[in-house]
């Protein structure tokens, strides 16, 4: 069991996806997405995203994206912003 | 910047969970659930099993904030393992007891020093029974919806706390007149370094009152990993954000600290809650820091829509406040009109959880059951929110549907 463990751990590290035995969150799939994956899960689970939905407008995920990069320093470009703005707003948006 | 040990750790703790069969852990999560929390929940949430504790509702692993679930609040003790896990940033190291030290200085220490958990544990000794409670606990049932973690009734729990006076360990820093704050930092900290470490400031009579400890026991034991360990702020009476775990700096402040987990984060309108004591060098216009604990209380024998047998149900629960006690515990089974007091259980001191129970008489058909507190200073619980804009201090009455 303990070495299966670890084997699993090690396999996931190996293969450069170090979240992969974190949390299963499966996110609605369309445009942007990976954006959502590769930017909001470098710091934080996805679970968030489903958490607060559906109940956030287009303003209030917006509110929640420019935070993210404004008050806690997320390197995220214009253009991913809006791209992931535009990708919870459709599909987690109220 | 990410550290590799701590992603080993986490990946480790978060393959054993993977490796329960994840449909039944799902099912359970789904029925342990606060009715009226966001309906986005119940399409992920599992019962997490993190090391050392039993398992908890698991709203985020990334960083770990798990609920514990009603059942866990029987008692009016926490025990550790049930004790709810609540983090604002993911890069949470394992502090070995050994190397741990606290730094005490500041602008306001005359004589800045270390102390070790050995030092600590060499001070005279205070303990006391007080409750911790998330500022955003029950943030899930806010109408509107607030972005937040969604938590339902159980961020929070009850415990037992050995530790050292913090003022006995500030009147070793010498604490100069004009320090106006006292700063807490803890050894977790952000996966980018622009992120704000999450750093949290009281104003000096609360750091130097009788009831504010650094702990490094709870329940008798040391404290859980994901609970602070080696020792951490206690600040019973407020909420949450100020008990910081890991507890590595304590920064004895001239001028208010400036952070962004102390403005805008934590904040409430002024005036929109009863307050005694003013945090005045963090106040300005319009807002102000969440400090003290609203009067609450919780059914907790019963969920909504529990199955009885007609006749006499004993229903029970816990009440709490900011820590002038809990004065009476009343329910109405008629929606409100009229009000009966319940028993108070056992006073395990003014900050705790005080139990409750009261004989309902279950007709055949529903029986709604509602609870209200009432505290030392006449402080009650509301009958609508209060909103704000973070969900802060929810203390609506609960009412729930008993079936017989």
């Amino acid at each position: 069991m303990r070495t299966m463990m670890l084997a699993v751990a090690s396999l996931a590290l190996l293969a450069g996806t170090a979240f992969a035995d974190e949390q299963a969150i499966k996110l609605k799939p369309g445009p942007g997405l990976d954006k959502v994956e590769g930017n909001c899960g470098a710091c934080h689970t996805l679970a968030y995203i489903p958490m607060n939905s559906v109940y956030l407008s287009r303003a209030a995920w917006t509110a929640e994206v420019t935070k993210m990069i404004k008050a806690f320093g997320a390197p995220i470009d214009d253009a991913d912003a809006k791209t992931i703005i535009e990708y919870l707003s459709k599909n987690y948006g109220s | 910047m990410i550290s590799r040990r701590h992603l080993l750790q986490s990946a480790g703790a978060a393959g054993a969970a993977a490796l329960l069969p994840s449909l039944a852990r799902a099912q359970s999560a789904a029925t342990m659930l606060t009715p009226g929390v966001p309906n986005g929940i119940a399409g992920y949430a599992v019962m997490g099993k993190l090391p050392g504790k039993q398992p908890l509702i698991q709203l985020a692993d990334r960083p770990p904030n798990y609920e514990a679930p009603l059942e866990y609040f029987r008692t009016p003790i926490t025990p550790n393992d049930k004790f709810f896990v609540r983090y604002h940033l993911a890069d949470i190291p394992e502090v070995k007891a050994e190397t741990y030290k606290i730094k005490v200085d500041g602008d306001g220490a005359s004589t800045p020093f270390e102390l070790t958990l050995d030092d600590l544990k060499k001070m005279p000794a205070v303990e006391i029974v007080a409750v911790n409670q998330c500022s955003g606990n029950r943030r899930g049932l806010s109408t509107p919806h607030v972005p937040g973690v969604e938590w339902g009734y159980g961020a929070m729990g009850c415990a037992k706390w050995k530790g050292v006076r913090l003022k006995d360990v500030l009147a070793k820093a010498g604490v100069k007149k004009e320090t106006i704050e006292v700063a807490f930092n803890g050894a977790d900290g952000p996966v980018f370094d622009k992120t704000p470490d999450f750093i949290k400031s009281v104003p000096v009579w609360r750091a130097m009152d009788e009831s504010t400890i650094i702990a490094y026991e709870m329940n008798g034991e040391q404290l859980p990993h994901f609970n602070g360990f080696p020792a951490r702020l206690v600040v019973p009476g407020w909420t949450g954000t100020y008990w910081m775990k890991h507890l590595i700096h304590v920064d004895v402040r001239t001028t208010p600290q400036g952070g962004f987990w102390m403005k805008p984060a934590y904040r409430l309108p002024v005036g929109e809650f009863p307050l005694r004591d003013r945090f005045i060098s963090q106040e300005d216009a319009t807002s102000t820091p969440i400090t003290e604990i609203v009067v609450n209380s919780l059914i907790t024998s019963h969920r909504d829509g529990a199955k009885v047998k007609p006749g006499k149900v004993t229903v029970s629960g816990l009440a709490w406040d900011g820590g002038y006690g809990i004065r009476t515990v009343e329910v109405s089974t008629d929606g409100g009109k009229t009000w009966a007091s319940a028993n108070l259980g056992e006073d395990l001191g003014k900050y705790a959880f005080r139990p409750w129970s009261f004989d309902v008489h279950a007709r055949r058909g529903k029986t709604t059951v509602m609870v209200n507190a009432i505290n030392v200073i006449g402080q009650s619980q509301v009958s609508k929110l209060l909103f704000n804009g973070a969900g802060y201090h929810n203390n609506v009455m609960q009412s729930i549907t008993l079936s017989a």
